[in-house]
């Protein structure tokens, strides 16, 4: 089955700084896949470029949504544009919208699904009323699932650490994603958020039919989680694979310098 | 409080300020005469001043530090208007009280009043368009002003050379700014916070300078007169009724703008405006258009602006480039800073307190500017909400019942 | 309220005459160009105040172009008393120089501590609002103290006999000029690279926090850079003032725009680029105030600076930075 995430050969570079060195990666539909590295391998970097916050120097990215599965290369897009064509994101340090609220978060999410216009909210028809009533009943449905909808009238900053970057999930699951990039998700929170966090994941992929790129520093989690893992240092890829097949290679474990990657 | 070590710092405050502001205050020079009028006096008030105000200031700093302690601790407090909006029993009856004092208004009181009462309201308008831009999509645009002269020359223009009428010159005036404001939006688009500020600043500045030296265009210094008033066609007004009849006019276009404010702020772009001001990169990534939404708030918030600019032109039957200065920018700012950015509410309440409060107390007139200034720095520093703060509505949900999503804006 | 803001500067002084000669003519183009370096010392003296302040907070200091007018107006009333005193013009000119930039570090420092301390570390457009403020009320603190009037103002500047027959191509009052502007520079250069303080001022720009963590004294180093910058602009508003020969309660915010074109342009936060980029306005103003049309001078600055901003941000000297995401 041909990858619905392909990345060839992609290079970054700021100014004299090579960020990104050739990196190919691909996700298959329904996979886990994890991308690891010491700090400032260039992983936030990777994220920025596919979702078109920083343009790379080279390279190629293609995706292919399921069903149809139709190639559309990522190169030169704006990100509202990815967002769009299915891919959604979180972010390393969490950029919610804090005085919004829990609900209007999710909402901001669906933004790109709806129609509506200026006339559209001013006059407020028909078509423009069912739309937000559809928009309320779809955002509270992405707070349930998330397990979100005790806090739903909270403003975002209000929220505990954790819950903030399960709201950070949920507003971009919101989006409609066939492949969701998660920066970090389980940064700062506790061994029980992190399991809790371990159980979302697989339930995203399993009942919502999302597959899941993430960035992660906790090897615990990654090890339980992936399906595949690439490891990145010094903007190269100096590994991929199994879990099992990580946590034995040498490179890996001379890139962490005597990091423990045990599980 | 009145304890010895704050007697001596307020003591030495106040002489620090009697050192700074001796010059400047105490003596005045005339160097062609050769004179120098000393004041003493001003250095009591100064000293006096001082005095009395750093234990205001110092008393307002304690309460800030113990405000924002309360809210670390979670503990939310309510604005009074906040808890009136909320409590409708007393929301609904004020309402209609006020709408009943706003259409005896004319009746009532004097022409002068009247008068008042119509700048004032052009002011909420204006402070309405300008909240769109800075209160909801975050975008601080010094320049607003700028749409308000297009306003007000498009109709002295047209109505000088083609005899275009007034119903017919505002919606053409609030096109065109709302154009003005798409064309000067896209320029600074990648331009965030400060910088944008200032490019805004600029433009305002140059279509100000542009009617000021253009004089085959704009008949410049000299500006244009004998722009009609706005009448109902077939029917002869005196100048009375014709005050009267404006003033239905502006507060029908108030509650026209506030209607369309208030749908636009709870709708779809509306949302989108608040989330880019809350956070541009992250907005874009959840799939908004930032160009697209960034344009849309220029454009809205100048199409106000040209509204109110041609129901000035009209109401003043002269208009010049003195009148669109920078100043008037910022005074519609102080409208929006003070009484709350993103509520309506604060823009009526701040346009009674900045245009109403000077105009009814004249002797301090000269004194309005410096208060004004004051009063920013104030807000900021004290109640950077607004006088209306936390007015913000936010979706409030409250449940699904039979798949109908059963909710009410709070 | 505010009466139109009178030009800044002159134009020079024969444009009318000469617009229709031959406009080659190298002694014209040798004035106009000296004309623009005057310009542009005049620009630097307020830009470099702005860079700095800038550079330390992230702040339009706003406020800055009333901090030269208020530097202005205190040697006016020094040299006012000082004249009826009888004093000599250079002695005058020295101490109401050194009265206003006291005075005017003064103003600096307090401002800083009223309207922008206690908002530190609130969003950036809170601290823009509360500069936009003090700017408004120092205007109008100065226009009811004082007056709405243009004063006018002494030439302190005396004129050196021996080099009157060439002061119509430059004066030696603009010679002050542009050599105090040079000597400014140098200093403040020096202050930054090779000082204490200007080590530490270079580390609170840099982070913050992290400069705090080390044991630099913030409050410090910020009031030490409102004072600095504050003097330098009040130097500029003694000198100004008496070479243009007027002053009122207004000249602070055309002064203090322009300058922030010309730190924009030079690359905020740089100190040469302060004065590159004020040379740099100073010249291309002077030309084309010479060559195409003095009515669109101030037209002219602000179309100048909508571009830089838009096209290059970072300006001259300035690096760009990009946000982390």
């Amino acid at each position: 089955m041909e990858p619905i995430l392909e990345v060839n050969n992609l290079t970054m570079d700021f100014g004299g700084l090579r960020a990104l060195d050739r990196i190919d990666i691909d996700v298959k539909e329904g996979e886990i896949v994890a991308l690891i590295g010491p700090n400032g391998a260039g992983k936030t970097t990777f994220f920025n470029c596919i979702t078109g916050i920083h343009p790379p120097t080279k390279g190629e990215m293609v995706i292919r949504r399921p069903p149809k599965r139709n190639p559309q290369r990522l190169n030169g897009l704006k990100p509202n544009h990815v967002t769009e064509r299915g891919l959604a994101r979180t972010f390393q340090n969490i950029r919610l919208f804090p005085s919004m609220t829990v609900l209007e978060n999710v909402m901001i999410g669906r933004h790109c699904r709806l129609r509506a216009g200026i006339a559209g909210a001013i006059f407020r028809n028909r078509a423009t009323r069912q739309e937000e009533k559809q928009l309320v009943r779809d955002s509270y449905g992405v707070l349930e699932k998330i397990g979100l909808t005790r806090y739903v009238n909270e403003l975002a900053m209000n929220l505990p650490y954790g819950e903030q970057r399960r709201l950070e999930i949920a507003r971009a699951m919101a989006t409609d994603p066939f492949l969701l990039l998660l920066d970090e998700p389980a940064a700062g929170m506790n061994p029980r958020e992190t399991e809790s966090l371990d159980e979302l994941i697989v339930k995203i992929r399993d009942e919502e039919q999302i597959s899941i790129l993430l960035i992660e520093h906790d090897m615990k989690l990654v090890m339980s989680l992936s399906d595949r893992i690439f490891v990145v240092d010094y903007g190269k890829k100096i590994a991929e694979g199994t879990p099992e097949e990580i946590r034995n290679n040498p490179a890996v474990i001379k890139a962490y310098l005597g990091e423990e990657v045990d599980a | 409080m009145l304890t010895f070590t704050e007697i001596k710092r307020s003591f030495l405050v106040s002489v620090w300020f009697m050192f700074l502001t001796f010059p400047i205050m105490v003596i005045r020079v005339n160097t062609i005469e050769n004179v120098v009028i000393w004041r003493w006096k001003n250095m009591l008030f100064v000293g006096a001043g001082s005095f009395v105000l750093s234990f205001v200031w110092r008393f307002l700093m304690r309460r800030k530090e113990v405000g924002s302690k309360d809210a670390e601790a979670g503990g939310t407090s309510k604005s009074i208007f906040q808890r009136f909006m909320e409590e409708k029993r007393l929301y609904y009856p004020a309402l209609g009280a006020i709408s009943v004092i706003v259409v005896l208004f004319p009746l009532v009181f004097s022409m002068y009043q009247v008068n008042i009462m119509i700048s004032g309201l052009t002011y909420v308008m204006l402070g309405l368009g300008l909240n769109i831009v800075i209160g909801l999509a975050g975008l601080l645009d010094l320049g607003y002003v700028a749409f308000y002269a297009v306003g007000a020359y498009a109709y002295a223009l047209l109505n000088y050379h083609f005899g275009v009428s007034f119903w017919i010159a505002l919606p053409i005036g609030a096109g065109l700014a709302a154009l003005f404001g798409i064309i000067l939006g896209f320029p600074v688009l990648r331009l965030r916070g400060d910088y944008l500020a200032i490019v805004t600043l600029g433009f305002g500045e140059i279509i100000r300078l542009i009617l000021e030296n253009w004089n085959e265009f704009s008949f410049g210094p000299s500006g244009i007169a004998n722009i009609p008033r706005p009448a109902i066609p077939g029917i002869e007004f005196t100048l009375h009724q014709n005050t009267i009849f404006i003033y239905y006019l502006v507060v029908l276009l108030v509650v026209f703008t506030i209607f369309v404010v208030n749908r636009l702020q709870d709708s779809r772009i509306g949302r989108a405006w608040i989330a880019l001001r809350e956070d541009e990169v992250a907005c874009q990534a959840m799939g908004i258009d930032k160009t697209k939404t960034k344009l849309t708030a220029f454009a809205l918030g100048a199409t106000w602006a040209g509204m109110a600019g041609v129901v000035f032109a009209g109401k003043t039957t002269f208009i010049n480039p003195a009148s669109f200065t920078i100043w008037e920018s910022v005074m519609i700012l102080c409208i929006v800073v003070l009484g709350g950015m993103g509520s309506i509410l604060g823009v009526v309440v701040g346009a009674g307190f900045l245009i109403l409060i000077p105009e009814y107390f004249r002797a301090f007139s000269e004194y309005r500017m410096l208060a004004f200034g004051a009063a920013l720095i104030l807000m900021m520093v004290f109640r950077p909400g607004g006088i209306v703060s936390g007015m913000r509505k936010t979706y409030q949900f409250e449940g699904i019942e039979n798949g109908e999503a059963s909710d009410k804006k709070a | 309220m505010v009466s139109p803001a009178p030009r800044f500067l002159a134009a020079p002084r024969n444009v009318a005459q000469r617009n229709g000669l031959d406009s080659m003519d190298w002694e014209y183009t040798a004035e106009l160009f000296l004309g623009g370096l005057t310009r542009g010392s005049i620009y630097a003296l307020i830009a470099l105040g702005y860079t700095m302040v800038y550079g330390i907070i992230e702040l339009i200091n706003f406020a800055h172009g009333e901090i030269y007018m208020i530097g202005a107006f205190t040697g006016l009333i020094v040299t006012g008393v000082l004249t009826m005193m009888g004093w000599n013009e250079v002695a005058i000119l020295v101490i109401a120089a050194t009265v206003a930039m006291i005075y005017s570090s003064c103003y600096g420092y307090t401002i800083e501590k009223i309207a922008y301390k206690p908002i530190r570390n609130a969003p950036r457009l809170s601290a823009l609002i509360s500069a936009i403020g003090m700017s408004l009320f120092l205007q109008n603190y100065v226009l009811l103290a004082q007056t709405s009037d243009f004063l006018p103002f002494p030439a302190l500047i005396p004129e050196i006999g021996w080099w009157k027959p060439y002061s119509h191509i430059i004066s030696s009052a603009e010679i002050v000029l542009i050599i105090t502007t040079a000597v400014v520079m140098i200093l403040l250069n020096f202050l930054i690279k090779f000082t204490r303080i200007g080590k530490a001022m270079r580390a609170t720009s840099q982070d913050r926090k992290m400069a705090m963590l080390t044991g630099v004294d913030i409050n410090g180093v910020i009031s030490m850079t409102f004072i600095v910058g504050s003097a330098t602009a009040a130097l500029g508003g003694v000198l100004i003032a008496s070479h243009i020969g007027q002053i009122n309660f207004y000249i602070g915010f055309i002064a203090g725009i322009k300058a922030f074109v010309a730190a924009v342009l030079g690359g905020i936060g740089s100190v040469p680029g302060a004065v590159l980029g004020s040379l740099v306005l100073g010249w291309t103003e002077s030309f084309f105030t010479g060559y195409v049309s003095s009515d669109y001078e101030d037209v002219f600055a602000f179309i100048f600076l909508v571009c830089i901003l838009i096209f290059r941000p970072a300006g001259i000297l300035g690096r760009s930075d990009t946000e982390k995401v």
